[in-house]
């Protein structure tokens, strides 16, 4: 399928938070984010937004998954929360076990995803961030299998109205 | 009593044994730093496979150490949680076999239990209730500890946790692993007050932290540095090191010392990895005896994950009566809420 993009900028880590709260409102189970932009350039935000909009309880403090790899939360479906930030090399990703995570009942959102995009699944939504100044971004969302394309045009539709 | 202490959890395979829940026979670690140096991080499948090849000979060096036999074992604590599954899986069932042959007795440690009463391995401990702070590469926490198996969280971190922003400081600097060592190195020649960052959530009254937008604000401000857009022409590596150093130890400190007006004790105690920051030794010291409170900092090696702190535990659960059957398995998460408080204390 002809790839979609669509680019929305930010100017605050709420706003981050509101787009990645819309988006997670549109996932089902089986989806895959992958999350793509230097340190600090708000893909935890972007997280704690998809939480909130897949039902994980405002109470629940999302944190960084560097140290951890793997952070899950229950919600209407529930999150897995990825970061390879640490790992090296392919063959560390797959013995860790978390290539098992993308066929697991429930959604990914991985950080640092361009690392190794061959083991992303085809129906990955890529989400590239870039740091435009102190507080601005710009967020990217891409991709083209079905359902990505499908998850953005019920984006687009919701931001819009 | 004599306690084996087994810690898998992360990067390090450790074994200690520990004399009456206070004195240390022996702690032995194999550090793996020298091997995830090559990769700039922890790398978890090696971590689980070096467990693996580690975890016997760290046992045997320990009892060798100590002078014990494993039949002069009143017990064997294992740590099954929070961390990675892989790693902590090592640690259980090797003993779980140890408890299973030798016929001792086998308890499941949290992690950061044993992080706070890593203190009680010193001569100089504590009296409850204190504060304690736990501040690593994957936590940063403040407890209030009333009693041995009774700790109250104040406050954690929102996003990273300190020492993790140490670690990608590091990496944005250019600086080696572990960042916490490389930073301090080169703060040392550094002004600690030349780049005003961000203190987060420091203005206000919540006993949380947040380090992400700290890391985020030093990003910012070295890429602009790198394209000589700010006044930079005396700034150096060192001053953004020591500069950003100085913030994450001014909300540790600031936070610690409102945690224990608030709660009214008498003591604060620091542990985990981060705590052997001198900068950070120094300042929580300046600003507890403005107050005129003892702080405790248990030594370095028990500051960094180690055995002898899981002993330290394991000896308080097991005397309490505790006892984990064969069936026990390891918990990833494992908030420090669920513990049950330890009674014969």
């Amino acid at each position: 399928m002809k790839e979609r993009c669509v680019t929305y900028d930010t100017a605050s880590d709420q706003e981050t938070i509101h787009l990645g709260q819309e988006l997670g409102k549109v996932l089902k189970e089986g989806d895959v984010i992958a999350l793509v932009g230097e340190l600090g350039s708000g893909k935890t935000w972007f997280t704690k937004g998809l939480a909130l909009g897949l039902g994980v309880s405002p109470d629940t403090i999302i944190t960084s998954p560097s140290f951890s790899l793997i952070n899950e939360y229950e919600g209407r479906h529930t999150l897995f929360h990825l970061d390879v930030y640490r790992l090296e090399s392919l063959s560390d990703f797959l013995s860790a076990g978390l290539e098992e995570y993308f066929y697991q009942d429930g959604v990914v959102v991985m950080e640092w995803a361009d690392r190794w995009p061959e083991i992303l699944p085809e129906w990955k939504l890529k989400v590239g961030f870039v740091i435009i100044d102190y507080s601005l971004r710009k967020i990217t969302l891409s991709g083209n299998h079905y359902r990505a394309v499908e998850i953005l045009k019920a984006l687009e539709a919701k931001l819009w109205r | 009593m004599i306690i084996l202490g087994i810690d898998t959890s992360c990067d390090d395979t450790s074994a200690a044994v520990v004399l009456d829940g206070q004195r240390m026979l022996s702690n032995v670690i194999h550090s793996q730093v020298k091997l995830h140096n090559a990769y700039g991080g922890v790398v978890p499948e090696l971590a689980s496979r070096e467990h693996v090849r580690n975890i016997m000979p760290v046992v045997q060096e320990s009892l060798l150490r100590a002078n014990v036999w494993m039949r002069d074992l009143d017990g064997i604590a294992v740590t099954v949680g929070p961390g990675l599954v892989g790693a902590l899986l090592v640690g259980l069932y090797y003993a779980k076999c140890l408890a299973y042959v030798h016929n001792i007795p086998m308890v499941a440690i949290n992690h950061l239990e044993g992080h706070i009463l890593s203190i009680f391995l010193e001569k100089e401990v504590p009296l409850f209730p204190f504060v304690a702070l736990t501040v690593s590469g994957g936590h940063t926490s403040l407890y209030n500890v009333e009693g041995y198996g009774r700790y109250t969280q104040m406050g954690q971190t929102l996003d990273d946790a300190a020492g993790e922003a140490f670690d990608k400081v590091a990496k944005i600097l250019g600086l080696g692993y572990p960042g916490g060592v490389a930073i301090e190195k080169t703060a040392l020649d550094g002004r600690k007050d030349r780049i005003n960052f961000p203190r987060p959530y420091l203005s206000n009254d919540s006993l949380d932290f947040s380090f992400s937008g700290l890391k985020t604000a030093v990003a910012l401000y070295v890429k602009k540095w790198r394209e000589s857009e700010v006044e930079n022409y005396d700034v150096t590596l060192a001053d953004v090191a020591c500069s950003f150093q100085e913030s994450v130890v001014d909300v540790l400190v600031n936070k610690v010392m409102r945690a224990r007006e608030k709660k009214s004790v008498s003591a604060v105690m620091v542990a985990g990895g981060v705590a052997c920051n001198n900068r950070l030794r120094a300042k929580m010291s300046e600003a507890a005896s403005t107050e005129g409170v003892p702080v405790y900092f248990p030594r370095l090696e028990y500051c960094t994950d180690n055995a002898a702190m899981i002993a330290v535990a394991g000896y308080h659960r097991i005397s309490n009566g505790e006892k984990a059957d064969l069936s026990m398995d390891v918990r990833s998460k494992y908030p420090i809420n669920d513990l049950s408080p330890i009674i014969s204390c």
